[in-house]
């Protein structure tokens, strides 16, 4: 083909305005007397609201829960079995259950005028005892978020696969592994535009969405409106990575607002709002056991894992994805005969907690990778002979684990081996048994994941949340002048689909790319889907558009067949052309008579056109499992406890790769955010349930000095079920460094004899681990030989 | 995020802008470079009647080379100090804190009055300029005075600034020939307020030999006779215990905390032999 198709490195078509300053955000946003929105919010993590007392010069200007007649709270249940609900207040009644709830809305010319008026609202809150900590969340005696259930458990899951047959494993180890809450960080905050289309009798909401139709639905359920009266428009999104997949009672709030006030509104998230009322997730508690046989042989896994869910089941993800999803995937890519665990999703007065890329999947891999090597170093065996004993083996493929995860395709072990091999490991493990001049400890660490992409209605029917993923749509429809348009009802925030998707109908059509246009973040002119989220673009959208054009090359070849005189069954399409046997017409001549001069083509005519709306699905819909291998090499400073990567090599597997370079760039990013979980990000809270960090000044994130170039290494085994054969691995950059650069750690601190089992690893838990272990074991432990 | 309303003045002459501070009327906060001021006026932790914006005052901006010092003026800029627009007299200590001081943006408009009024013990100046015995000069309606810039630091947050008083130079002695000196920072990422700072200023001609251990919670730890932490000179003769217990004596008692600022320290002065 011409090099623009499936498999090429095209340069992104996106970046001539992103890098020209000139994307188009929600800030960007100026409509006619549009005012400005900020909102009192709560000081405290649990009370009882009192009286609201509003200046009455401001009245008209701010409006409480009781102003808004007839909206439902959010409301995202889970079908899973004993599933607590809860509602989502769209601004604070009888309670408020965490920091930075809505109390009011306060409406001004500007932003600073709408703060002025916020502050001069009082509100009498009588403070109840917050619950901050998960594992205290569930005794007895604690205070109760929502009273009427009884205790703080949002939903308890238990599985027990065959767990007793692994009691008399010679080998047992356990850990206590946790990882912090933190706040996902798009550059982009939330935000929001509203206002009242009157000819349209249509609420227009502009707000960076990965999913603008799932928002729709939410918001039009809770302001009681028809969703043809919704129209959400997603411009350009400064980063999503699942905290734009959530319907906020901000967006509620404006679109209350909008209805009724007579001009446009906006609320603009500050980083303050972001930090502290926002974006919480990947709080995890795990107490793991693992079983195995000397020769590393695992024998069974049994976990009990906590999440700390926050305040409310947000919509449309729910309050227990996470807790359900690290049962069904903290087994990883491993081979193993029993398996047990509980889970508890826990209500504790902290913002609820969100999807943010890897989902579960990060927590589930420091986990059980952890205790891994904690099994490896009590065998004797190096970490990836432990590994290699375990990991599917290729033969096994297509293969159903102990939790019955479909792994479609792949080379595990191949993956591993490929990332030994990039390392010297002998050499680090002399080097180990030398002092180094500058007294830091080396240490090399590992982790494999595989990571569920793109799973579809099975899977996500039995979660039963609001959102159940169907069948994707695209529609394609040729321009008169021979260009493309496609029409999806994914939103595109970095993961460079207005190049990738266009690649995919390139591949087909043979239309040069830049004649391809991607229609996509607009209700209005797009098809419903539940969006982006879930490593599902390139697979699901990616097949849409494929299966559109394919219709379209249909058509295009009916047309083509009659203006070369023809039968439709002797005609190709190649290269942007209908060939006959007797000549060729270009797409772009088939377009011109289709649109052009109707009147040259015959009565039998396909009236479908050049426009096709399609359906796709994977022939199986239980997802694809891409796979990595990361290993990290690091240095540690044992005296001030500071950690840094001197090598990073990950080895990965997302099946056919649309655009190479493209996913080059979702591996770095994903690896930068692995390496703020591993070393930096941390959202903490005090006993009295306020969030400690508000700037990033506090909440550190990795900069560009902090992330060092990882190598990458790629396998290319294609999906059996997918279009091209392309599995998801948007998030798989995201879950693993935490788990190889703690490996890599606990293993340059194994002559002091210290562990570490807490993400973020910060230089004052690297300094507690290793005086832990001088309190407990005076003796060093020797290094490996 | 957005600071509430007030008044803004930038008067062209120190006179003026000490008429300003001294209005007792109404709430009225000095700015400069902005870099910490800014942000905490956005989040209304401070909230001005009157903002005096002191950068138009050339006098502020005035650097003097004298035979056994520098004074600079206080609205000289860390990006000043960097670029070599204030004539060395520290054997490159200086410039070589300016460049590590948080990021080029913020280097260029901050200034070393500003740092060391806004006392964030976590901050450079403050301990770079206690190790060299740098003093500052304050300006206000009794007149003059000049005190050391560690005594000039109360605690976190906290400079000894009197009503109606500015901060108008810092001067900065003269280092001799065989003077040696070492600065560390221990910070978890490039550009942010350090965890730890250690700094050491030994110039056997003046019969000076300084140690700082700063960013702590509250002023930093100057010692002004470091011949005691430094064993007997010799290069790994550091004292860790003595500084340890100097530091525990100081308030420091989280031990970890402690054990990485006598770290910083020890850096600082492995640096300085060296040189």
């Amino acid at each position: 083909m011409s090099g623009q198709g499936v498999g090429a490195s095209l340069a992104r078509k996106e970046d001539d305005r992103f890098l020209r300053g000139r994307g188009q955000f929600v800030g960007d946003i100026r409509l006619a007397s549009m005012k400005d929105v900020a909102f009192v919010r709560s000081p405290l993590a649990h009370a009882r609201v009192g009286e609201i007392r509003i200046p009455p010069e401001h009245r008209g200007n701010v409006f409480i829960a009781a102003d808004l007649q007839g909206v439902k709270p959010i409301v995202a249940v889970s079908g899973l079995t004993g599933f607590k609900v809860s509602e989502q207040p769209v601004l604070a009644y009888e309670k408020v259950r965490q920091v930075g709830e809505l109390i009011a809305m306060c409406v001004g010319r500007t932003r600073a005028e709408a703060e002025d008026i916020a502050a001069s609202v009082e509100v009498d809150l009588d403070e109840l005892p917050a619950v901050h900590d998960m594992l205290a969340a569930r005794r007895p005696d604690t205070a109760l978020l929502h009273e009427h259930w009884g205790d703080n458990v949002f939903l308890e899951t238990f599985v027990d696969l065959n767990m007793e047959a692994a009691f008399d494993a010679p080998i047992k180890v356990t850990r206590e592994i946790s990882t912090a809450r933190q706040s996902m960080a798009p550059m982009e905050g939330r935000g929001t535009v509203a206002t009242w289309d009157h000819r349209l009798g249509q609420l227009v909401l502009y707000t960076g969405s990965q999913m603008p139709h799932i928002v729709r639905t939410g918001l039009a359920e809770c302001l009681g409106l028809d969703q043809t009266q919704v129209r959400i428009v997603s411009p350009d999104v400064g980063g999503g990575f699942g905290y734009k997949g959530i319907l906020l009672p901000e967006d509620i709030c404006l679109g209350w607002l909008a209805q009724r006030c007579g001009h446009p509104v906006r609320w603009l998230e500050d980083r303050r709002e972001h930090l502290t009322a926002g974006a919480n997730c990947r709080e995890h508690h795990y107490r793991i056991t693992a079983y195995a046989d000397r020769d590393g042989t695992l024998r069974g896994i049994d976990c009990e894992a906590t999440v700390d869910s926050g305040a409310y089941s947000s919509y449309p993800f729910s309050a227990c994805l996470e807790a359900a999803q690290v049962a069904s995937i903290l087994p990883g890519p491993y081979d193993f005969p029993s398996y047990r665990c509980r889970t508890w999703s826990v209500a504790t007065n902290k913002c609820p907690i969100l999807p943010y890329r890897g989902v579960a999947r990060t927590g589930v891999c420091y986990a059980l990778e952890l205790v891994l090597d904690a099994v490896a170093r009590e065998a004797g065996l190096e970490p990836y002979e432990v590994r290699m004993k375990n990991l599917v083996r290729p033969e096994q493929m297509p293969f159903d684990n102990i939790t019955r995860k479909h792994f479609d395709s792949g080379d595990y072990p191949e993956a591993l081996r490929r990332a030994i091999a990039h390392i010297d490991l002998d050499g680090i493990r002399a080097r180990q048994q030398q002092p180094a001049p500058d007294g830091r400890l080396i240490g090399v660490g590992l982790a494999v994941y595989c990571e569920q992409g793109a799973h579809g209605t099975s899977v996500y029917a039995g979660w039963g949340i609001p959102m159940v993923p169907g069948h994707e749509q695209a529609t394609a429809r040729m321009t008169p002048d021979g260009g493309l348009e496609l029409r999806v009802g994914v939103h595109s925030h970095g993961q460079s689909m207005e190049t990738t998707l266009a690649q995919v109908a390139h591949e087909i059509l043979g239309i040069p790319v830049d004649k391809i246009k991607l229609v996509h973040g607009d209700t209005e002119y797009t098809p419903y889907s539940t969006g982006s989220w879930g490593s599902r673009c390139a697979v699901m959208a990616g097949g849409a558009v494929a299966t559109a054009t394919k219709e379209i090359a249909r058509l295009a070849k009916g047309i083509g067949a009659h203006l070369l005189q023809t039968d439709p069954e002797k005609v190709e399409l190649a290269n942007g052309a209908v060939y006959g046997p007797n000549g060729s017409v270009t797409l772009k001549e088939i377009a011109h008579t289709w649109y052009r001069r109707p009147q040259d083509l015959p009565a039998s005519v396909d009236p479908r056109g050049l426009e096709a709306t399609i359906g796709y699905k994977p022939v199986r819909d239980s997802g694809t499992f891409s796979y990595a291998a990361h290993v990290a090499t690091v240095a540690v400073d044992p005296e001030t406890g500071d950690i840094e990567i001197l090598d990073y090599v990950i080895v990965e597997d997302g099946g056919k790769l649309i655009n190479p370079m493209v996913v080059d760039g979702q591996i770095y990013g994903g690896f930068a955010q692995g390496i703020g979980t591993a070393l930096y990000e941390e959202m903490n809270y005090d006993a009295s349930g306020q969030p400690l960090a508000s700037t990033f000044a506090d909440y550190l994130l990795p900069g560009p000095t902090e992330v060092p170039a990882p190598r990458l290494d790629h396998m290319e085994t294609l999906a059996p079920y997918t279009e091209f054969g392309v599995k998801g691995l948007g998030e798989g950059g995201a879950i693993a460094p935490p788990a190889a650069i703690g490996n890599a750690v606990n293993d340059a601190l194994r002559p002091l004899g210290a562990e570490l089992l807490h993400s973020p690893m910060t230089p004052r838990r690297v300094l507690e681990a290793i005086q832990a272990a001088k309190r407990k074991a005076p003796v060093p432990q020797k290094a490996f030989a | 995020m957005k600071p509430v309303n007030f008044d803004y003045a930038r008067p062209v002459d120190l006179d003026a802008a000490l008429a300003l501070v001294g209005d007792d009327s109404r709430a009225v906060k000095v700015i400069a470079g902005s870099q910490s001021l800014g942000p905490m006026l956005n989040m209304r932790l401070v909230q001005p009647e009157l903002l005096v914006d002191i950068t138009a005052i050339e006098a502020l901006k005035r650097v003097e080379e004298r035979p056994g010092a520098v004074v600079m003026g206080a609205c000289v800029t860390h990006a000043d100090i960097e670029d070599g627009r204030v004539p060395d007299v520290t054997r490159g200590a200086l410039p070589a804190v300016a460049r590590g001081i948080a990021y080029r943006a913020v280097r260029n408009r901050g200034t070393i009055g500003g740092s060391l009024t806004h006392a964030d013990p976590s901050a450079d100046w403050i301990s770079i300029l206690a190790a060299l015995g740098a003093r500052v000069t304050l300006r206000g309606p009794s007149g003059e005075r000049e005190l050391a810039a560690e005594d000039y630091m109360l605690g976190a947050l906290e400079a000894d600034l009197r009503p109606g008083e500015l901060l108008v130079s810092v001067t900065v002695p003269r280092l001799s020939p065989s003077a040696r000196w070492g600065y560390h920072k221990i910070c978890r990422k490039t550009g942010e307020f350090a965890h730890a700072i250690g700094a050491f200023l030994v110039d056997p001609e003046r019969a000076v030999s300084r140690a700082v251990i700063g960013a702590t919670e509250s002023r930093p730890i100057v010692v002004s006779d470091a011949r005691q932490l430094l064993g007997e000179g010799r290069p790994g003769a550091f004292d860790s215990e003595a500084a340890d217990s100097l530091a525990a004596t100081a308030g420091l008692v989280d031990p970890i905390d402690r054990q990485i600022h006598v770290a910083a320290l020890r850096r600082a002065i492995e640096r300085a032999q060296v040189q």
